[in-house]
């Protein structure tokens, strides 16, 4: 299903940024370091704030019609041909696999499928379009990573991430033996089936917590509500943050 | 005629059509001359089969010495065919030698002694298959299907020349669709189950074990 | 119409139309505080998975090979009932005496006008799933006939009076000291014991004499050729071949999909099929049977019948999107890799097919009336797709279910479409909707939330269930529009 990205002809020099409903509303900070280190590597970042949420939560739940409604006014609020940056797999893979889907047959297909091929994970970008340099300026530490399901089985994302983090002198990354397993999050699943959702949950942080990391690196903020609410009602003292954070406080751009 | 059928394929008929894709290449396995009889014999040995090379001409002597280390007393073999004759030939004389039966009845009068009676079977292989380390049992009137299921030991006797890179290349090779018999069989080892709690366990309903003698051309046999 | 995909022992029919549905959570609820069970299958899907990803170390191979399988399960669909008619001729050529069944029932009474034609008593049975769709055993045995599962792990099941947890490996939610207790219990002789070999020898004992004494077999079928009306089968243990060669009678049950086009089909398929399954290169058996007993032969069926049944098919096969369920190969590598399926177990499912395969499968053919939580009991993740042999879209057809279940099409593309809305919910995502396609309404709405949200209780549902095992999400004091305004970025 994953409809991995292709690199555009030439390096853009303008990008919308969408942050994403959760990221809006709970972590901002994440938002704003993943358009700063945009911004650093020199380019203008745009953030059309008639934007508001992918679509992704109704239509999971079967409500296409509502879904559709939503999408639309992302339409209008993206309307200049630049790539659509978002720091998560999870919307990413909303706008990027099921808009085309969800658009079929609609009268504004076309522009649900332009729509689509304008979309890019941020880690994805940084890699492969910006090629991102860091240099470590901070204490060494040790992290573990948590991939998205989305992010890896709908946008392609396999290494990226990790090897941004690997690229820090500093840090050390221990990798999580069940990293591909689902955290248990699923958007309304969590509360539709919250005794599966709590279990899957319950395992992800028994994983991530026996990799020995202070820290917990992530590039999707439903997860990282997940898990890190988790620990915190568990009592289990590690930090977690989304990686535009983590790389930005750490990298200075080398 | 029927109702069920006719209702079946109407409904089925005023489904909406799809297109009929073209069949993307696929890639199976090609393997070196030298390569071939080492798979085969690898992918067999991980499966707890025993491979033993032979020759054409003494290949009985060989099975004796394996049959006796298990006390096997009747040996089951095709009606007149080629291995038995040659079984017989080696073997005659011999008071040692375990009991030859032939398989020259119809299962309905033979189910007693079959079920309980033989300790091994001795068939031919129609090829062998390099990939999965499998032979081929293509049954015949002379050598019918239960002799490489019901007895404990199973001996399939196979000629390397025979042995395929591939199902795929032996399928193609040998034209199987113009001419599939009453059964095939492709053999990849004794019977066995990982029922309980994926623990591999042998002869659970068929053969115990499996013993695929590999008849070299004679240069190569050793 | 019917709930036959469901188990049994749970399916109640009230007489008023009204059937008991499934009850996934509380069913969860269950299967979550049982230490052993979790135990056992956390184990097992380990195991299952790291044998799959040791079968294919060539993503780029791989990826060839599931596009091969997809396309021929594809091709075959589409050209379904042409080719069913083809296997009919060839198989009837052959000498297989085809039989055509809407539904369970009707596919039960065919089975079971064989059996009392030939004076049929018991009867020994390989591994099918079909055969479980239709409840054939309990059928018969209220005919009395016997029918005895041979396939060691239907086999402990049947002595144990359950469903199988999962399609390929039915007993695997049993430890072998809970397989040794019931052993001791029902086979004479047999002592208490937890070494696998003594206990997989005590079942070869049993089962000899029934394979010896039986009047008839009956399998399923994992493969049909069109092209020859060669029935394929794949197993380890042997019992499908005893099934199918010792008795004088042979009954072979399969769904309308299990089709291909021709021989050569079958290679990809079997090199996709076992290695999906449980992790092997190839099975033990690859069973090829093409035809009854021929004059001269020694052994074998003297007759061979093939039953292929409906159970709701024509209706999946009805809807394009919801066809692609069709090209199921039953290797439950779905299962193997699902976080849910790993926690709570098949029987969870109280469906014949549990896991990921069965989300999709149940509440097509049972109906959504049944069966309307299993397409919400998934969080998406999508590593059934990523490992489905043939590449169905079980996330996609999940959401699609879940549309169904709320919004209908206007097809009625599936039973029960509907039953799942509720005004609670639809008035919901009416009011997300307004909040979210208008940007005005969503900047106050959400300044609102980041200066007021932690005023929410954290006893207000959803976040009830949310909060059982996680801290409430905290509001961020201030928004990243609300941010990105105040540090300069661009609005366009």
């Amino acid at each position: 299903m994953s409809t991995a990205a292709s690199v555009p002809a030439e390096r853009p020099s303008t990008v919308y940024f969408f942050g994403t409903c959760l990221v809006d509303l709970f972590y901002p900070e994440a938002g704003l370091a993943g358009m700063e280190l945009l911004k650093r590597e020199g380019l203008r970042v745009v953030f059309p704030q008639g934007q508001t949420c992918c679509g992704q939560p109704a239509r999971n739940c079967g409500f296409f019609e509502e879904a559709r409604t939503v999408v639309r006014a992302q339409f209008a609020a993206f309307p200049e041909p630049w790539p659509i940056i978002v720091p998560s797999g999870s919307c990413a893979g909303m706008m990027r696999v099921h808009y085309p889907q969800l658009f079929a047959g609609e009268p504004d297909q076309a522009q649900a499928e332009a729509f689509a091929s304008r979309v890019y994970e941020l880690s994805w970008f940084l890699v492969h379009v910006l090629d991102l340099k860091l240099e470590d300026k901070g204490e060494p530490v040790t992290v573990t990573w948590h991939a998205s399901c989305h992010s890896m089985r709908e946008m392609g994302i396999t290494d990226e991430p990790k090897r941004l983090l690997r690229s820090l002198s500093n840090v050390t990354l221990v990798e999580n033996p069940r990293e591909r397993e689902c955290c248990g999050f699923g958007g309304t699943f969590s509360v539709r089936q919250p005794e599966v959702s709590a279990a899957m949950v319950a395992d992800k942080i028994a994983s991530v917590e026996a990799t020995g990391a202070s820290e917990m690196v992530t590039g999707d903020c439903g997860c990282m509500m997940n898990i890190s609410g988790a620990m915190e009602k568990a009592g289990t003292p590690m930090r977690s943050r989304h990686l535009a954070e983590f790389l930005l406080e750490r990298g200075d751009v080398r | 005629m029927n109702d069920a059928r006719t209702r079946i394929l109407s409904r089925l008929r005023a489904a909406p059509p799809s297109a009929v894709p073209d069949l993307p290449e696929w890639d199976p396995p090609v393997y070196e001359q030298a390569a071939r009889l080492a798979r085969f014999r690898t992918m067999f040995e991980a499966m707890k089969a025993e491979v033993h090379d032979v020759d054409a001409a003494t290949w009985p002597q060989r099975l004796r010495t394996l049959l006796d280390n298990r006390g096997v007393r009747a040996l089951l073999h095709g009606d007149g065919s080629p291995v038995a004759t040659q079984l017989a030939a080696a073997w005659s004389g011999d008071e040692n030698a375990p009991e030859l039966v032939a398989y020259d009845r119809v299962v309905e009068d033979f189910k007693e002694e079959l079920v309980h009676r033989i300790d091994a079977g001795i068939t031919w292989a129609s090829a062998g298959i390099a990939e999965t380390g499998s032979v081929v049992l293509w049954p015949t009137a002379r050598e019918p299907r239960l002799m490489s299921l019901l007895p404990p030991i199973h001996i399939a006797l196979v000629d390397e020349s025979t042995i395929h890179d591939t199902l795929a290349d032996l399928m193609a090779a040998q034209g199987w669709a113009l001419r599939m018999p009453t059964n095939v069989v492709v053999v990849s080892g004794p019977s066995k189950t990982a029922d309980i709690e994926q623990t591999l366990a042998f002869g659970v309903h068929g053969p115990k074990e499996l013993i695929v003698l590999v008849i070299r051309k004679a240069a190569s046999a050793g | 119409m019917s709930a036959e995909l469901k188990t049994a022992a749970h399916v109640t029919n009230h007489g008023n139309g009204h059937v008991t549905v499934t009850n996934f959570a509380g069913r969860a609820h269950v299967a979550l505080n049982d230490k052993p069970l979790r135990a056992n299958f956390r184990r097992a899907m380990d195991g299952l998975m790291a044998k799959r990803a040791a079968q294919f170390p060539d993503a780029g191979d791989l990826a060839k090979l599931r596009a091969r399988g997809a396309a021929i399960k594809e091709r075959a669909l589409a050209r379904l009932p042409e080719l069913l008619e083809q296997l009919e001729a060839r198989c009837t050529e052959n000498g297989i005496k085809v039989h055509w069944a809407e539904t369970t029932g009707e596919a039960n009474r065919i089975v079971l006008d064989i059996f009392q034609g030939h004076g049929v008593r018991t009867v020994v049975k390989g591994k099918s799933m079909v055969s479980e769709e239709m409840h054939l055993n309990a059928f018969l045995g209220e005919h009395g006939i016997e029918a005895v599962e041979s396939d060691l792990g239907e086999y402990i099941i049947q002595l144990a009076g359950e469903m199988p947890s999962h399609i390929v490996m039915p007993c695997i939610h049993k430890n072998k000291m809970q397989i040794g207790q019931l052993f001791a219990e029902h086979i004479e002789g047999q002592r208490y014991t937890e070494d696998v070999d003594e206990l997989t020898a005590a079942a070869r004992r049993v089962m000899r004499a029934r394979f010896a004494e039986a009047d008839a077999g009956i399998s399923g079928v994992n493969f049909a050729v069109a092209e020859t009306g060669t029935l394929v089968l794949v197993e380890n243990e042997g019992n499908g071949r005893m099934s199918t060669t010792l008795p004088p009678l042979h009954v072979a049950v399969m769904g309308i999909e299990k089709l291909v086009e021709t021989m050569a089909d079958i290679p990809p398929l079997l090199a996709l099929l076992p290695r999906s399954a449980t992790g092997q290169p190839i099975t033990t058996y690859v069973n090829m049977i093409t035809s009854p007993r021929k004059p001269g032969e020694k052994d074998g069926p003297q007759e061979i019948h093939l039953v292929l049944l409906d159970n709701g098919r024509t209706r999946v096969y009805a809807d394009l999107e919801l066809r692609e369920t069709l090209r199921c190969i039953r290797c439950g590598a779905c299962m193997n890799h699902c976080p849910v399926y790993a926690r709570v177990g098949g029987h969870t499912y109280d469906a014949v097919y549990p896991g990921p395969i069965g989300k999709i499968l149940t509440p097509q053919i049972a109906g959504l009336d049944v069966a309307e939580d299993l397409p919400h009991a998934s969080s998406l993740c999508n590593a059934c797709v990523e490992v489905c042999p043939v590449k169905i879209p079980i996330a996609d057809i999940l959401v699609r279910l879940r549309r169904e279940s709320v919004r209908p099409s206007a097809s009625q593309a599936v039973k029960g479409g509907g039953s799942g809305w509720t005004l609670s919910e639809a008035s919901a995502w009416t009011g997300w909707k307004w909040l979210n396609a208008h940007p005005l309404l969503y900047r106050m709405g959400t300044g609102v939330l980041s200066a007021l949200g932690h005023l929410i209780p954290p006893s207000m549902p959803p976040l009830k269930a949310w909060t059982s095992v996680r801290t409430k999400p905290k509001f961020a004091a201030q928004t990243l529009h609300q941010l990105a305004r105040d540090k300069g970025f661009d609005d366009e």
